[in-house]
């Protein structure tokens, strides 16, 4: 029975050095944060150029690493079971990026149903009510905290709606050079990846557009309290993944160009797609529980 | 270097194995990627033990001896971090990349580079970890090192955090990324390379095992790295996730970390039942007593974790409603372990059973994490709990199952695998040494830890009331002999590395069974270069 042999890559300097710069940033990070934020440190200024050495070199090595992925499949060592792997470890890769999500959801619902409702004497929590904050009533947004902090809640219908159909188009032009990379039409593929990667774009800008307008008119900060907690961190990850996802599909368009990818031999911009994909689901959620509803 | 992008012809995999120290920097094979799991986990069993005897030495005696107090917490917290993520994981990955590929035929993992990642992070991650230890104890002014125990509760962690808890928090995040690597790993390796024949339900328990530990691993893992991102937002900008006064909850820390944590305890002790369940029927020479049920009963754990965790928190205030419901699916999952303790004894029932030294520790690891097992079940009784809770009965409990369970058999699969992995025997009068001394020593450290918790002596305090003195004596006791056994232990790998002592033949042990046992020992550089066809 004659077998395709599974490409088992020769050595590689590129995982230890990638430790390394994962080394430098979390160690630069961490002096950089306390830095920046803490009042009271001992002023040291080796974190944040370590921080940012320790970026770029991560940023480098991975680039180094995946342009040997890249040459491996330009090469044709690239089997199909090794295909199979590759998608296979993308799925379980997405799989986790949804538990990350879920975490952040988790602790909404859990603010939301029961520390709120708890904190204003529901359930055998009425003296910790009246002895703590006898006049704080639970309500979602939460534009006053118990400590009397104040916000105003962001509404869904503005920016948000318009992000929210911008991520739907671009799913949906992302969906149609997907079929056009399937069927081989070029054109059609580079076309509408092109306006995938400027929606994506575009909904980075108006994102940030949001947050100015949250910080500068409606008070809603990462201090805010809880819903400005809440909002920042799922927005704000839901935003950094959406940047990973737009270079990422910058990087297969670059790669379209050039003519790695066919019916076939598309590992990366299938994982490209998958990622865009995942990150739109995430935001259908955001949008429903933390802008709507 | 030579990329592999270069070598485009056939003999592309006929190289001979790299030397020198490149072969274990940059390696991308799973035999030596797993030794440098092992190696680094006894590394940190031994360290992480070290800490363990700075906490008996102090508790020899009633009074302050040689530690104060804040030292004292920062030794109990950072030696259950250094023996959970250091220790215990790190070695059922090192077995995991060293047997799966070898037991289902498959010529590697199916993403070396990727798995070479998911090691070269370890060190690094527990550079910082143990650095932080060493600046507490030899650094200008002593900073601190962690010091909130082992969970990091809130606000212990986030307000009342020393600074190192930011280092802290990230070498959590980079421990957390190699997990997650080295889990899809595991997947994918199972469930793409398997050699033709090998259909799901012929594989080895101890890949079914590790398969479902993987899968755990990549829901869990992620879930803890939200955990620690909330603390760092709220440490440092101004969130308020576990902070009251802003609409969170510092019990939100809690039911967080245990979402992650309670699954984490079944990705300690997965591997580990797949490991006896390798052993156990090599040595009393029958198959295994109901293989599907072992399957099945492994699945239902993993499933049964994910709504359990709140028993970890009986004593925080939550509604009868939740406390009812968590204490019943805790017992639930007695059931399935019931099945598992159950398919052990009856396979040994019977048998033609020889006592070699993987045997040995196979047995003790069913009484002793059996034993663990029942404490458990009477920690899951609610209202009993609210007097356990925090004290050292569930000291006791967890280091039944994770010592002389996870640890026990983690020491059995050495000495079951250690002729495959270096071609020599282990040697028997140190190994017969050393499972003995473990074995009474074990149970001296923590037997005692039981009365001296149903009496109420709480976990965690550097100091004690008289009562407990006698106990806790016997206890230190116990203790320097478990830590000092394990030398014993590292007498054995080092001669088996060092090649001195007996050869051991392709199939050392006579009722053992699988792939792994098909090539030569020591295991070549290459297996299953085309894979095995199973029948």
């Amino acid at each position: 029975m004659a077998t395709e042999k599974y490409y088992v890559p020769e050595s590689s300097p590129w995982p230890l050095t990638a430790s390394i710069g994962l080394f430098m940033t979390a160690i630069g990070g961490a002096n950089f944060i306390q830095q920046s934020t803490m009042a009271d440190m001992e002023p040291s200024f080796f974190g944040k150029p370590l921080f940012f050495l320790g970026l770029t070199w991560l940023l480098v090595v991975i680039a180094l690493w995946w342009r040997d992925t890249v040459k491996e499949s330009v090469g044709g060592l690239h089997s199909n079971q090794l295909g199979g792997s590759y998608r296979q470890g993308m799925l379980w890769f997405i799989f986790s990026e949804v538990m990350f999500f879920a975490a952040f959801f988790g602790a909404m619902f859990y603010t939301r149903w029961l520390i709120l409702p708890w904190l204003s004497g529901e359930g055998s929590n009425a003296m910790t009510h009246e002895l703590l904050w006898p006049n704080f009533q639970a309500m979602w947004p939460l534009t006053v905290t118990p400590a009397g902090d104040t916000t105003q809640a962001m509404g869904a219908w503005g920016l948000p709606a318009i992000n929210t159909a911008i991520l739907l188009v671009s799913s949906i032009t992302l969906t149609i050079a997907h079929h056009a990379l399937l069927e081989g039409k070029r054109g059609t593929l580079i076309a509408f990846q092109a306006a995938t990667v400027v929606l994506g774009i575009i909904f980075l800008f108006l994102q940030v557009e949001e947050y100015i307008h949250a910080y500068t008119e409606l008070g809603l900060t990462l201090d805010a309290g809880i819903y400005g907690s809440l909002f920042f961190l799922l927005t704000g990850f839901h935003g950094a993944h959406v940047t990973i996802g737009t270079i990422f599909l910058f990087v297969t368009l670059l790669r379209v160009i050039k003519g790695h990818f066919d019916e076939k031999n598309n590992f990366a911009w299938e994982a490209g797609a998958w990622y865009w994909h995942f990150v739109d689901v995430v935001w259908l959620f955001l949008f429903i529980t933390v802008y709507w509803l | 270097m030579s990329t592999a992008a270069a070598t485009h012809d056939d003999h592309h995999d006929h190289h001979h194995a790299p030397t020198g120290l490149k072969r274990w920097l940059f390696s991308t094979n799973h035999k030596d990627i797993g030794t440098l799991y092992l190696w680094f986990s006894f590394a940190m069993f031994l360290s992480g033990g070290f800490l363990a005897m700075v906490i008996r030495a102090e508790l020899l005696e009633p009074g302050m001896q040689f530690v104060d107090p804040e030292f004292f917490n920062q030794m109990t917290t950072v030696h259950g971090l250094v023996m959970v993520f250091g220790a215990v994981m790190p070695a059922t990955v090192g077995l995991a990349n060293w047997m799966i590929p070898l037991m289902i035929g498959a010529p590697d993992m199916a993403l070396p580079r990727m798995n070479n990642w998911s090691f070269w992070i370890l060190p690094f991650a527990f550079t910082i970890l143990i650095g932080s230890v060493v600046m507490s104890a030899f650094g200008a002014g002593n900073p601190s090192a962690p010091n909130f125990g082992w969970t990091f509760y809130a606000p212990l962690s986030t307000k009342y955090g020393p600074a190192s808890t930011d280092l802290f928090i990230l070498s959590v995040h980079m421990m957390g990324i190699s997990s997650i690597m080295g889990a899809i790993n595991v997947v994918v390796t199972v469930f793409n390379m398997r050699a033709p024949g090998m259909t799901l339900m012929k594989m080895p328990l101890f890949v079914w095992t590790w398969l479902i530990t993987a899968f755990l691993l990549i829901a869990v893992i992620p879930v803890l790295a939200g955990a620690v991102t909330m603390m760092l937002t709220d440490r440092h900008f101004g969130t308020s996730f576990f902070d009251a006064a802003g609409g969170g909850d510092p019990v939100l820390f809690q039911h967080v970390f245990w979402f992650f944590g309670h699954p984490e305890v079944y990705i300690m002790i997965l591997p580990s039942f797949g490991i006896v369940s390798a052993i156990i029927p090599a040595f009393a020479r029958k198959p295994l007593f109901g293989y599907a049920s072992m399957v099945y009963a492994t699945a239902s754990i993993a499933l049964l974790s994910f709504v359990v965790w709140a028993h970890h928190m009986f004593t925080v205030g939550m509604p009868l409603a939740g406390t009812l419901f968590f204490m019943y699916m805790t017992m639930l999952i007695s059931v399935p372990t019931g099945v598992k303790v159950f398919n052990w004894v009856a396979t040994m029932w019977r048998g033609s059973m020889t006592f070699e030294l993987p045997m040995k520790w196979a047995i003790a690891f069913v009484v002793l994490f059996t034993c663990g097992g029942l404490s458990g079940l009477m920690l899951a009784i609610t209202p009993v709990d609210f007097q356990y809770h925090d004290t050292y009965f569930v000291v006791a409990h967890f280091h039944y199952v994770l010592v002389t369970g996870a640890i026990f058999s983690i020491f059995a699969a050495a000495y079951y695998w250690l002729p495959k992995w270096s071609g020599i025997m282990p040697n028997k009068t140190l190994g017969e040494l050393h499972f003995w001394n473990s074995l009474i020593s074990a149970n001296l450290l923590f037997f005692p830890m039981h009365f001296v918790g149903l009496a109420g002596m709480p976990r965690r305090y550097a100091d004690y009331a008289l009562q407990f003195a006698d106990y806790n004596f016997w206890i230190s006791i116990g203790g320097f002999w478990f830590g000092l056994s394990q030398l014993l232990f590292l007498a054995v790998t080092v001669l088996c590395a060092m090649k001195k002592g007996e050869k051991a033949p392709a199939k050392p042990w006579e009722g053992a069974e699988g792939l792994e046992w098909e090539v030569p020992s020591p295991a070549p550089f290459h297996t299953y270069d085309t894979p095995p066809v199973v029948k």
